[in-house]
């Protein structure tokens, strides 16, 4: 994949160059305003890059292709829908099979730990299960990849650790390809099995580190040396792209 | 981890807090508008009887009530000419209106033609066509029914483009990402969420649609309650012209209960609370 941006006359992105293999937890990590949403959007088929270009299964993908799921940092539920019939919404657009799409949405939301909510409104929910709700829909139908902007960056710090492990478990059971955007490191390294570190103005790819450490990883995990060294090292790459960034200005 | 946002009491104290709590509420809304209203109506009784003032200038308030009950078939009669109009021409506002705002809002091009030309129309005030009106339709139902459509329109008209437009990006954004056609984004995303500041218009709308009928009636009409009202004030029966006022307000409330009744069945209630403090303020 390679796509230089420019959003307006601001060049987001430039020279973005990686490649995700499947079933990936592929994780971004950059300070806010390098790209890092906008390089989802062009994922998803939702911005066109003004160069560059997506390869998925070995094809070129041009337009709206909706082979990508999205979840934001708002959830994004439609307020006026229950939680069930939000997690539905794509099976009605995609026109698919009701039966088999309800049979799936229950079977995520149990997932998630929302079974017993179904009929209730996003409004009744707190952040993390409205966001949790949001997952199951991107997850209901059959996406090839699901891109995630910094799903958990609205919720207090309790709630996110305990949604980074719940990711996790979904992950290890749907073994979906992910791009996990976040400004998190640590939570980065729980949860990918490579960390792409992006510097800002124009976004550009400074490292991919790979992840070695042993799955299911438990939140203690982040308590290990391994662990923080890792994180360590991502943290000076960031701070690098920082001062390069200051020098080239 | 799974709290949820309801306050709910337990079965077995639910009864009685319902109960209390509906005593509570009539104590609290309806108790001091009530108590606020008869004592108004009891000093503006009593004040005309002892100052004097001629039934001429200002009647009191059970000669009004009496002539509304005397004159209730004639009334009644005219609040059915004046509501037929407020029934059809609000109707009208409502098709024109939502038409043109739906219209407005998918359309940059549409929008950015119409737009200065909506505006200046809203500008204009629209009592000063009201002859205009009777010459083109005559003085029949036609020139009142246009008049209330026209004051009644804008309203419609511009919360239809407030509501569409208020769709956030996030929003557009998953529908996209889904491959959602057009269509299937205007219906399932949209226009669901437009629906309670298109029903804030319409209640607006309600209320300016009853003044149109009477504008039109005050400029030349041979029945109807502004009619009536006019005809009153010439025969100087001034409590039969407060009873006019009256019948009139009661047709506003029932226009304006309506909307509310339909807007009840159409947008979930949560979705109503955020614009309840604007509701209450109408």
């Amino acid at each position: 994949m390679e796509f230089p941006a420019r959003a307006g006359s601001v060049r987001a992105l430039d020279g973005v160059s990686f490649s995700i293999a499947p079933g990936e937890f592929f994780s971004v990590v950059g300070p806010s305003g390098c790209g890092k949403s906008t390089l989802l959007l062009i994922l998803a088929g939702i911005v066109p890059p003004t160069a560059g270009t997506i390869h998925c299964d070995g094809r070129e993908l041009t337009g709206s292709y909706a082979k990508c799921s999205l979840v934001f940092q708002q959830d994004n539920l439609l307020e006026w829908r229950s939680v069930l019939d939000n997690v539905l919404l794509p099976v009605e657009i995609k026109h698919l099979d009701r039966a088999a799409g309800r049979a799936r949405a229950m079977e995520l939301l149990g997932l998630v730990g929302l079974r017993g909510f179904e009929r209730h409104y996003p409004y009744q929910l707190s952040g993390g299960m409205r966001q949790r709700a949001a997952i199951c829909r991107a997850l209901v139908y059959d996406a090839r990849v699901l891109l995630m902007d910094e799903p958990f960056g609205a919720l207090d710090a309790l709630t996110r650790e305990e949604h980074q492990v719940l990711l996790q478990q979904i992950w290890l059971h749907e073994r979906k390809t992910v791009v996990f955007v976040t400004h998190d490191i640590r939570e980065a390294v729980l949860l990918a099995d490579r960390v792409a570190v992006m510097s800002a103005r124009p976004g550009r790819i400074r490292e991919i580190l790979p992840v070695d450490l042993p799955r299911p990883r438990p939140r203690e995990m982040t308590e290990t040396i391994e662990f923080n060294q890792l994180v360590a090292h991502l943290r000076r790459t960031l701070e690098d792209g920082y001062a390069a960034a200051g020098a080239e200005r | 981890m799974d709290e949820v946002v309801t306050t709910e009491a337990r079965p077995r104290t639910w009864a009685r807090t319902r109960r209390a709590r509906s005593l509570a509420t009539f104590r609290l809304r309806w108790l001091p508008p009530l108590v606020l209203g008869i004592g108004l109506l009891l000093l503006w009784e009593i004040g005309v009887a002892l100052s004097g003032i001629s039934p001429l200038v200002l009647p009191r308030p059970s000669q009004i009530f009496a002539v509304m009950i005397v004159k209730a078939p004639e009334l009644l009669r005219a609040s059915t000419v004046t509501g037929s109009e407020v029934a059809l021409g609000f109707l009208l506002a409502i098709v024109l209106g939502s038409l043109f705002g739906v219209l407005i809002a998918l359309s940059p091009l549409v929008g950015s033609a119409l737009y200065p030309a909506l505006v200046s129309a809203q500008v204009m005030p629209k009592v000063a066509i009201a002859p205009l009106l009777v010459i083109w339709l005559g003085f029949g139902l036609g020139s009142k029914f246009a008049m209330t459509a026209l004051i009644a329109f804008f309203p419609i008209v511009i919360n239809t483009i407030i509501g569409l437009n208020m769709t956030r990006r996030e929003g557009i954004y998953l529908f996209r990402s889904l491959g959602a056609t057009p269509l299937q984004t205007f219906l399932k995303l949209r226009l669901p969420n437009a629906l309670p500041v298109f029903f804030g218009g319409l209640k607006v709308a309600s209320t300016l649609a009853v003044i149109g009928a009477v504008v039109g009636e005050f400029t030349g009409a041979k029945s109807g309650l502004g009619y009536l009202l006019v005809l009153m004030v010439g025969n100087l029966d001034t409590a039969g012209a407060f009873a006019c006022v009256l019948y009139l307000t009661i047709l506003g409330l029932l226009v304006f209960f309506a909307v509310a009744l339909v807007e009840r069945l159409v947008v979930p209630s949560h979705m109503l609370k955020r614009f309840d403090e604007m509701g209450n303020q109408l």
